[in-house]
């Protein structure tokens, strides 16, 4: 039972407030911001209390997603609650920043009319919610063709029909009628989350992924959708009774959204769904320990001290996909709390930096070849050097996200649509390892 | 919408409420009567068109029908509602849409809530079992909560509901699966070994919530994971890897973690288990770092050796927030295991640092009081701390001064005696706070008694305190400790609250058995009547149970006071 949602700015400004069961006062808001803003590192801020009022929030977006409530209601209702409010809004006004919630504040009132009567949720379907909505979405950038970049010369096609940009997907997918834009559209992402941990004697301590595959359905009608995915997905939790051979993916548990059929799942692991409109995850799986391919980088470090007081690191970063692939940004992190630096990169294009609000070194490569070899030697400057200091060099972290690849091996065979409809529809498929958590240990 | 309180408006309003076609527009009917049911004047004339409502054709018009006369019961609190709508709702229950169904629910709930809200039978709760799948995520987890109130006459049906509920437990869905979880603990409460089973298959989903990409889903599933821990420390004994604190994670998370990895240390993964923590505590954030340290204090007090050795090797650090949190925790530790006394002692030879942290300092002087006679530069580190006695400002580091200067003198007398004379005459001459003058007097006093007596009152029997005990071999809790708390806010914030104490646990000083003299360094106050208070046997000190002076011979000579005067009495 919710009593009141408001969204406020990261400054504090109130962006929206909706009081549902009148049973608290406006000034809940400002209360909420000076808790929140008074908290330290340490302490939760996910639920705070004030008197008998209960605040729950969220950060997404530079954004504070506040409900408040009164009775002891289930934290995870309320947390999956404003979860799935942002993704509303994102799937409505195309992208969840400051700037798009305040030029679409009537829609996202009217948002949250449909959804929260009385303070009890009615439905968060976007199919459902789509008949009622009547007000346009604001976007703050239209989109453009003349934003590609890579349109080919005479304005032909080249190879633009297979690829779409990024951008494609944050476009609104509620347009008026009389838009062009109004196209059939599916996008199938697998997402993978890799966290590893690599030890100090280059041994893999922990390696886990985390992954998704998830539709995003901007259609007209209702279609069903069969995926299926390379065979032999062995879904059992361990000890499994197979194990792979050749092209088997191994997964350790897998779940899937209620409305997936999954009758023809064993044999041929094909599964059936009906999307909803938006953003709808349809299998979620994870893997531990085992994972087919090794980690996609490794470092070999070496830290000395020369004769002048300062700390040499050279670091030599070795990327073991296969050629052909090329990153698009790394971004490396080494806690360590140096004074100063000056570094040697081996190209030109990466960019170095010491960041002292993090205590970071903060290395950036924009491109790196599969199964190349990049060095960097930074010498960094500390005051009160010792032996010791070695020690502190903190581990280092990797963020980068691999697209077209994804780490347990698991591919979509096809996608088809039925029945099959008179108009073009263009379905896209993406498949993106994002790194959660990526750390060497020194 | 038109301007309110307008006599013409009211009227066109109320004509409009008592139109039968309002209802043909769904939205508007919606609309209207979620406008209107506010206004004092016109609530009357709401109640026809919501009856009404309540037999329409359409889903979403007895959605809101139903919920209105919710609102009514709530923001006009004066209104009575009439039985037959409390029947019509209860009827409404078997409505074909779920979502209709959901709501009456809700609504009788509030309108019985004197009666302590909606009374679920039989058939009722048999109905909405049935009937739970076709609802989503927020109805069935509605539907669950209000289930919680039936009692199932016989085992069969018991297991009967058990074994419909079952496919919800492993839903993914968060919510859906914490209310089946807690539907599953309230039912089977005098089952244990049928509450054991269902948090062995509630794993699955907890430990995919504490991964997910939500950072506050992601708490709250940790806080659920430490209660069910408190009950079945092995459940997720071999999935300790999930509980590695990724890179980015924010602060509360990594504290979180860390704790339930001290909950899961066996002996086969504790090599790993302190390799990563050892890797946590040169984080860059300060409290990770001493939740981390304070963590491998934790698993010190059953695998000492290996977390001696890593403790030690981070004062080599020379870092003040992880040297400060290294004695604190060496001070924890060496109260629950003398056994680690060498490997402190040769940590402490050959001190030099200068701590600014108070808490630290504090524990580096008890440490230094216990082991003084082991460590061969102890008297010197005193004496830097005695000479600066002045420019301490923290009254418990004065204390700790005081108490460990005069156990080192027990132990080195010839070394100890000059400076603690110069540290009794300042505490006592010229100290400000109370607390710390009357340690002082209290051991000048107890000098003047006689070393025995020094001796067994500050090296008298120590008791333990039993939290502190070895972390294997707790006793695990029972489940319905804590059943009623899953699923509600209260974990979320009880976790607020240990989280941030975890630092900052007072220190236990020299507390001693009742048969000697209590000793403690917050009151001097004996507890007055307290019958287990003997007299000492040596016979030269002893703190009488009663008072000198009765309450009001005190009163009285009180008030016959000048200003400025002060009072002695004799103590016999």
């Amino acid at each position: 039972m919710i009593s009141q949602v408001f969204i406020l700015s990261s400054k504090g400004d109130h962006l929206i407030y909706k009081d549902f069961r009148g049973e608290a006062g406006k000034d809940a808001v400002n209360k909420f911001y000076e808790m929140v803003t008074a908290l330290t590192g340490g302490q939760p801020p996910v639920v705070m209390k004030h008197k008998e009022l209960h605040f729950v929030h969220i950060r997404q977006g530079g954004l504070y997603w506040v409900a408040t409530t009164k009775a002891d209601a289930s934290p995870f209702t309320i947390i999956e609650f404003l979860n799935r409010l942002t993704a509303l809004v994102k799937d409505y006004c195309g992208c969840l920043l400051e700037k798009s919630v305040q030029m679409n504040f009537a829609l996202i009132y009217e948002l949250l009319d449909e959804v929260v009567d009385f303070g009890y949720i009615q439905t968060t379907s976007t199919d459902i919610l789509k008949n009622f909505i009547q007000t346009e979405a604001v976007s703050s950038k239209p989109f453009s063709l003349f934003d590609l970049s890579n349109v080919g010369l005479f304005g032909a096609d080249t190879q633009q029909n297979k690829v779409a940009p990024s951008a494609a997907a944050t476009r609104p997918i509620v347009s008026s009628q009389g838009e062009q834009g109004s196209k059939n559209e599916i996008f199938v992402d697998v997402i993978e989350r890799m966290s590893v941990v690599i030890g100090a004697n280059v041994s893999i301590t922990d390696y886990m992924v985390e992954s998704s595959l998830s539709t995003y359905v901007k259609m007209a009608h209702f279609y069903d959708l069969i995926l299926p995915n390379i065979p032999n997905v062995i879904s059992l939790p361990p000890p499994s009774l197979l194990s792979g051979y050749g092209a088997a993916v191994r997964v350790d548990e897998c779940s899937f959204h209620q409305a997936v059929r999954l009758d023809e799942f064993d044999t041929y692991r094909i599964l059936k769904v009906c999307p909803s409109q938006g953003e709808q995850t349809v299998m979620q799986y994870q893997l531990c320990d085992d994972l087919p391919t090794a980690p996609p980088f490794r470092l070999f470090p070496s830290i000395e001290r020369d004769s002048g007081g300062r700390l040499l690191m050279y670091l030599k970063l070795r990327c073991d996909l296969p050629p052909k692939r090329s990153l698009p940004l790394l971004s490396l992190f080494s806690p360590s709390l140096f004074s100063s630096l000056s570094q040697e990169l081996s190209s030109p294009d990466q960019s170095a930096e010491l960041q002292p609000k993090n205590k970071a070194v903060h290395w950036e490569i924009p491109r790196f070849p599969g199964g190349a070899q990049l060095s960097a030697l930074f010498k960094l400057e500390v005051s009160g050097l010792s032996a010791a200091s070695l020690q502190e060099v903190g581990p280092v972290s990797l963020s980068f996200e691999l697209p077209k690849y994804t780490c347990t091996g698991l591919q979509i065979r096809f996608l088809r649509l039925s029945p099959i409809q008179p108009g073009p529809s263009q379905r896209w498929v993406r498949y993106v390892t994002h790194s959660d958590s990526y750390t060497i240990r020194i | 919408m038109p301007y309110l309180g307008d006599e013409h408006t009211v009227r066109e309003l109320r004509r409009a409420l008592s139109n039968p076609n309002v209802q043909a527009d769904h939205l508007r009917y919606r609309n209207t009567i979620h406008r209107v049911i506010r206004l004092p004047g016109l609530s009357q004339y709401v109640q026809q068109p919501l009856t009404v409502g309540l037999k329409d054709k359409a889903a979403c018009v007895r959605r809101v029908a139903v919920l209105g006369w919710a609102k009514i019961h709530t923001l006009q609190p004066n209104t009575e509602i009439d039985v037959a709508v409390v029947n019509e709702l209860y009827g409404l229950l078997r409505d074909p849409d779920p979502v209709v169904m959901v709501n009456c629910l809700r609504a009788l709930e509030e309108i019985l809530q004197e009666e302590g809200g909606v009374a679920i039978n039989k058939p009722i709760a048999h109905h909405l079992l049935n009937r739970l799948k076709l609802c989503d995520v927020w109805g069935q987890s509605e539907v669950l909560a209000v289930l919680q109130r039936y009692r199932p006459r016989g085992e069969d049906e018991l297991f009967d509901i058990l074994s419909l509920l079952d496919p919800a437990l492993l839903s993914h869905h968060a919510p859906v699966m914490a209310a089946t979880l807690r539907l599953f603990l309230s039912l089977c409460s005098t089952l244990p070994a049928v509450c054991m089973s269902a948090l062995e298959r509630a794993r699955g989903p907890l430990l995919a919530a504490a991964g997910s990409t939500s950072r506050e889903l992601r708490y709250a599933a940790l806080c659920h994971i430490q209660l069910l821990l408190r009950s079945e420390p092995g459940l997720m004994g071999e999935h300790y890897k999930r509980f590695f604190c990724g890179y980015a994670e924010p602060p509360y998370i990594k504290q979180n973690k860390m704790q339930v990895l001290v909950e899961l240390v066996n002996d086969d993964n504790v090599a790993m288990v302190l390799d990563e923590l050892r890797g946590y505590c040169t984080d860059v954030n300060t409290e990770t770092s001493q939740t981390a340290i304070n963590a491998i204090g934790s698993i010190g007090r059953s695998y000492t050796d290996r977390c001696l050795a890593i403790l030690t090797g981070l004062l080599g650090l020379k870092q003040e927030h992880i040297t400060s949190a290294v004695l604190q925790t060496l001070r924890d530790l060496v109260w629950v295991c003398p056994q680690c006394g060498d490997a402190v002692c040769s940590a402490l030879e050959g001190w030099e640092d200068n701590l600014q942290d108070s808490q630290g300092r504090g524990a580096l002087l008890w440490l230094l009081g216990v082991y003084g006679d082991r460590v061969t530069g102890a008297p010197y580190l005193l004496e830097d701390c005695i000479d600066g006695v002045r420019s301490e400002v923290s009254a418990e580091v004065k204390t700790e001064l005081l108490t460990a200067t005069l156990r080192l003198f027990l132990s080195r007398p010839a070394e100890t005696q000059d400076m603690m004379g110069r540290l009794l005459v300042y505490c006592i001459e010229e100290e400000v706070d109370m607390c710390v003058r009357d340690q002082a007097l209290l051991y000048y006093r107890l000098l003047h008694c006689g070393i025995e007596e020094v001796r067994q009152v500050l090296q008298g029997g120590r008791r333990s305190d039993p939290s502190l005990g070895p972390l294997i071999g707790r006793p695990p809790e029972p489940i319905s400790q804590w059943a009623s708390s899953f699923n509600t806010l209260e974990p979320l914030t009880l976790g607020a609250s240990t989280v941030g104490n975890s630092d900052h646990a007072t220190p236990k000083p020299s507390t001693l058995t009742p048969n000697t003299l209590t000793s403690n360094a917050e009151a001097m106050t004996p507890t007055p009547g307290d019958p287990h208070l003997p007299d000492c046997s040596s016979g030269a000190l002893s703190l009488s149970v009663s008072p000198a002076l009765t309450p009001e011979e005190f009163e009285r000579l009180w008030l016959q006071l000048e200003k400025g005067a002060c009072l002695e009495v004799c103590v016999q």
